[in-house]
């Protein structure tokens, strides 16, 4: 008997803490196993941020940081240019990366620091208890947006992919998603492009995965998956934005 | 043949894997909780699996692992 | 080791490069735009990195990044760049982390005025950002004197696993004056600092633990435990770090506290008094945290010393700290003005003859 499937020593043995059905943990093993699979591990600094994800320095099995809200960009700026030969990532969600670290994330691009971002949107604050976030849907009801967000009060979601792939010092942004079998397949695969970038010192790279907040949005995982993919995935177009 | 073995005390019970199944082998036990009160994922028909690790790929707890 | 002439912030940036800083992360703002410049072109030299962030709040939390990476670094900026990295600094300080921070303070509050000032005094004594954490805080009245605070800097910061801030105001920053600029620290000196808690790179049965570079503590026992060691390296450093100098205090029947740039003048005023046959000294605190309280308490409970007074660039923000150190033994007046007014010579040696009568 051979394993098909196994964890990956890329994570800790702890358990995750995220609500059933909540993507960070398919994202977590995903960037884990990719940085198995590179044999980076050992070389490796990650910076986890504030939001659900904040404990994600409990769960890779590699030197880790936590950052102040939006900061982790600028932490990994600081870490790379210490150890400019080892990996460096930063694992956002959208309040994060997309509202309160605007600045850090568009100028760590800017410079095209060698860093890896994997960017999480689930178009919600999960920890905060679901409010607006910058990446939430026309209509959709958040506990700030209470009779569903309107472009008139709060203009319509940003698209982070799209705008970080105009900025000269990245080099490589896709967005994927993770609704079914092929797009979990797909995000490994743009997490793995997006670190070899880093590692050829090519420039910025950034990983966008649309995931799923089943507790704030209300629904069932099963239900929030669906809902990923009729109505997050007609806004945000998944696919390879920039390579350089 | 596959084996699948679903680590109970891990699953949450959220049903993805049962969502991801191409076969739709994977379901939601009627019969068993875990001790945090989850109704964990099992396989209906342990011979039909053709080990392609989808339900493993889907699962944010990790708690699914497959032999073949 | 010859006497040269070098500008404040040039030599304040030359003394950090010497005292083994490697990186720098830094934001223009005037009057201490000379570091980031002067890093700029010397450490690339020396094989350090200069990086000039997107803001304040970035280069402090870069500045978080490299620190626990296990380098030297450190940042600069002037008042209202400094609350804006104060998010950074509390993070670090939470983290137990070292490096350097210089303020060279400006006229406040808000956006303020760019000529020196010392109205930053309470904002560096007391922790600057939120929670509950300390600030080694020097405020040098020389630019040799900034030197040797520098040079020391980042020893004392490695030694307690803390944050030092450098406090200097724009006219230490801004002039001239001639120093010795002290020889390179040998790799040895710097690497006796052990670091292993530092992310360097780790795998299971590399000798260390795996690093968490980190200021979230959500259970109230391990928070506690922060705490305990934070509080436990202030009293340390309480006991160990206080500087100060005293100036004619011996005979001194009132005795002057001030603290960098305007120390200066009261010592000017103070040896034209002494001339007149007045019998004034100085106490001028160099370490503002931790504060010389049982230096000033001293100085001031002697029988010969009948008043007390303390001269600031503010309206009054240090004489606090000396008034808890005087603790009502003497009576303690104050001279200054908030924003850049510097009190003269002539208007400190007239609030003398006025406390004479009085």
């Amino acid at each position: 008997m051979t394993r098909v499937f196994e964890r990956t020593k890329g994570l800790t043995e702890a358990e995750m803490h995220y609500c059933p059905g909540c993507g960070h943990g398919i994202v977590h093993r995903l960037v884990a196993e990719v940085l198995e699979e590179m044999e980076l591990l050992k070389v490796t600094a990650g910076v986890s941020p504030v939001g659900c994800a904040v404990f994600a320095y409990n769960y890779f099995n590699c030197d880790m940081y936590e950052a102040a809200h939006g900061r982790a960009p600028a932490v990994a700026t600081g870490i790379k240019r210490v150890h400019p030969d080892h990996c460096v990532f930063t694992y956002q969600g959208d309040g994060d990366l997309a509202s309160i670290g605007t600045a850090e994330i568009v100028h760590a691009a800017h410079r095209g620091e060698k860093i890896t971002t994997i960017f999480i949107n689930n178009a919600i604050y999960g920890m905060t208890g679901g409010q607006m976030a910058p990446t939430t849907l026309i209509g959709q009801k958040t506990t700030t947006t209470p009779l569903g967000r309107t472009v008139e009060h709060s203009g319509k979601p940003i698209r982070v992919a799209e705008m970080l792939a105009t900025i000269e010092g990245s080099a490589y942004i896709e967005r994927v998603a993770l609704n079914n079998n092929a797009n979990i397949i797909r995000t490994k695969k743009a997490i793995k492009n997006a670190f070899t970038a880093q590692m050829e010192r090519k420039g910025f790279s950034l990983v966008e995965v649309l995931s799923t907040c089943p507790t704030n949005w209300g629904k069932s995982p099963v239900e929030a998956m669906q809902w990923l993919e009729d109505e997050m995935i007609p806004y945000y177009p998944l696919g390879l934005f920039k390579e350089v | 043949m596959a084996v699948l073995k679903v680590k109970i005390e891990q699953c949450k019970g959220c049903g993805l894997c049962v969502r991801a199944c191409p076969k739709g082998l994977m379901r939601l036990s009627k019969t068993t909780l875990n001790s945090r009160g989850y109704q964990p994922a099992e396989i209906s028909d342990m011979q039909a699996c053709i080990a392609c690790a989808a339900c493993a790929r889907s699962c944010p707890d990790i708690a699914i692992e497959i032999e073949k | 080791m010859s006497r040269q002439l070098m500008k404040g912030c040039e030599a304040i940036s030359e003394a950090a490069i010497r005292g083994g800083c490697r990186y720098f992360f830094g934001y223009p703002i005037t009057p201490q735009n000379d570091i980031p410049e002067y890093m700029s072109a010397r450490l690339p030299e020396v094989g350090g990195v200069f990086v000039q962030a997107e803001s304040e709040v970035a280069a402090s939390n870069m500045v978080y990044g490299a620190a626990g990476a296990g380098a030297r670094v450190m940042t600069s900026s002037s008042s209202p760049g400094i609350s804006l990295k104060q998010e950074g600094i509390s993070t670090i300080a939470a983290a137990e982390l070292p490096c350097v921070i210089v303020n060279v303070m400006r006229g406040g509050p808000g956006v303020g005025g760019i000529q020196a000032s010392q109205g930053d005094y309470f904002q560096s004594t007391k922790g600057g950002g939120h929670g509950d954490y300390r600030l080694i805080c020097f405020g040098p009245d020389s630019v040799q004197e900034a030197i040797d605070i520098m040079y020391e800097a980042f020893d004392i910061a490695d030694r307690y696993r803390t944050p030092v801030l450098m406090l200097a105001d724009g006219l230490i920053g801004q002039m001239m004056e001639p120093v010795t600029m002290p020889e390179f620290k040998s790799a040895a000196e710097i690497s006796k600092y052990d670091k292993p808690w530092a992310a360097t790179g780790w795998y299971e049965g590399c000798g260390k633990p795996r690093a968490v570079i980190n200021s979230l503590y959500i259970e109230d026992d391990e928070l506690e435990a922060l705490h305990e060691r934070l509080q436990s390296r202030y009293r340390q450093i309480e006991k160990n770090e206080v500087r100060y100098e005293r100036y004619l205090c011996d005979d001194a029947e009132i005795i002057l506290v001030a603290y960098g740039t305007i120390s200066r003048v009261c010592r000017a005023a103070i040896d034209e008094l002494r001339e007149r046959g007045w019998k004034v000294g100085l106490l001028r605190p160099i370490s503002l945290w931790p504060f010389p309280s049982q230096a000033v308490y001293q100085a001031v409970a002697a029988p010969s010393v009948k008043k007390v007074l303390t001269v600031e660039i503010s309206a009054g923000q240090m004489v606090e700290d000396v008034r808890l150190a005087v603790n009502g033994v003497k009576p303690v007046e104050f001279l200054g003005w908030p924003g850049s007014r510097i009190a003269t010579v002539e208007e400190i040696s007239a609030k003398i003859a006025q406390m004479r009568e009085g």
